[in-house]
């Protein structure tokens, strides 16, 4: 088995890194996209870093919207406004 | 139809009745986005009675500059354009020493490099939707620097694509790119040294339970 570093120093990795983003969203260009996947073929480090990543994004999207207005805040934005005639229970 | 408002692009409300002041078109307006504005402005300064200001100025801005409202962004992004520099106002006025949103920094600093290289996707998706890991991945927006929160929160918490947050912030979609890039980097490393702790966790308690269950068996 290939040793692998806590703390990876290959130059490749490094590079590559600024495209990770872009990668996990599917929008990197075709080019770099087949750099980067013949990459991580033979970079346990980067493959584990991409998935952690993926992963970190779908997290913060799953628990996006469960953070509502506290109902008291909401009715004193509708009255400041004048608009609490509008508010639906 | 009139042909002008065509061009606008206001999500289904009505241009004419937002600048004529109608109260229902406003309250429909504020009830589509109130939500989304909250949620970036409480991510943004934590405080509830900072994001209720956030929130309250925001609309009264957005009430009183509806009539030269051009339609040149999206209606969205305009409002998103106001409670992003309510936000920041904010922000400054507590902590003076935060550099600007739009300083140019991106060549100064790279990419964090990884440290954090822990495999930690296969955890139980109740272990990684707990509220206690909800309120880590909070902590961790919380650590970012301004410029790079506000980009995060806009692209990843409120959906907007990259070209609108380009808009709100006044950046370049490469800046917004690269600032998103940096920001997700960072809470991977923070989410992994959370990660990487409670598999341990979870894999003594595995342990202490087998122990536990094979001691019985054997008495």
């Amino acid at each position: 088995m290939i040793e692998t570093t806590k703390r990876h120093e290959h130059k490749n990795c490094r590079q590559l890194l600024g495209s990770l983003s872009e990668y996990v969203d599917g929008e990197l260009d075709e080019e770099l996209c087949s750099a980067l996947e013949h990459h991580l073929e033979d970079c346990e480090d980067c493959r584990i870093v991409v998935d952690t990543l993926r992963k970190t994004v779908y997290l913060y999207h799953a628990t996006a919207g469960t953070e509502n207005i506290p109902s008291d805040i909401r009715q004193r934005l509708y009255k400041s406004l004048n608009i609490e005639d509008f508010l639906e229970k | 139809m009139n042909g002008n408002e065509n061009k606008v692009e206001t999500e289904g409300f009505s241009l004419a009745a937002l600048q004529a002041g109608d109260p229902e078109e406003f309250a429909r307006l504020v009830d589509a986005y109130s939500g989304k504005i909250y949620r970036l402005a409480i991510k943004m300064l934590t405080q509830q009675e900072d994001a209720e200001d956030v929130l309250q100025e925001t609309f009264l801005k957005a009430y009183r500059g509806l009539k030269s409202f051009d339609g040149r962004s999206k209606l969205s992004t305009w409002l998103f354009r106001i409670a992003t520099n309510e936000a920041l106002m904010v922000i400054r006025r507590k902590h003076p020493e935060v550099v600007s949103i739009d300083e140019p920094i991106e060549t100064e600093e790279g990419e964090q490099e990884p440290v954090q290289i822990v495999d930690w996707c296969c955890l139980p998706e109740n272990e990684l939707l707990s509220e206690e890991t909800k309120e880590r991945l909070d902590a961790a927006v919380q650590k970012l620097p301004e410029r790079l929160r506000v980009v995060f929160l806009l692209r990843d918490i409120n959906d907007l694509s990259t070209h609108e947050t380009a808009e709100v912030l006044g950046l370049s979609d490469t800046a917004v790119k690269t600032r998103l890039s940096r920001a997700r980097l960072r809470l991977r490393e923070e989410l992994s040294t959370y990660f990487s702790e409670r598999t341990n966790e979870l894999r003594e308690e595995q342990l202490n339970k087998s122990i536990h269950t094979s001691q019985k068996e054997s008495r």
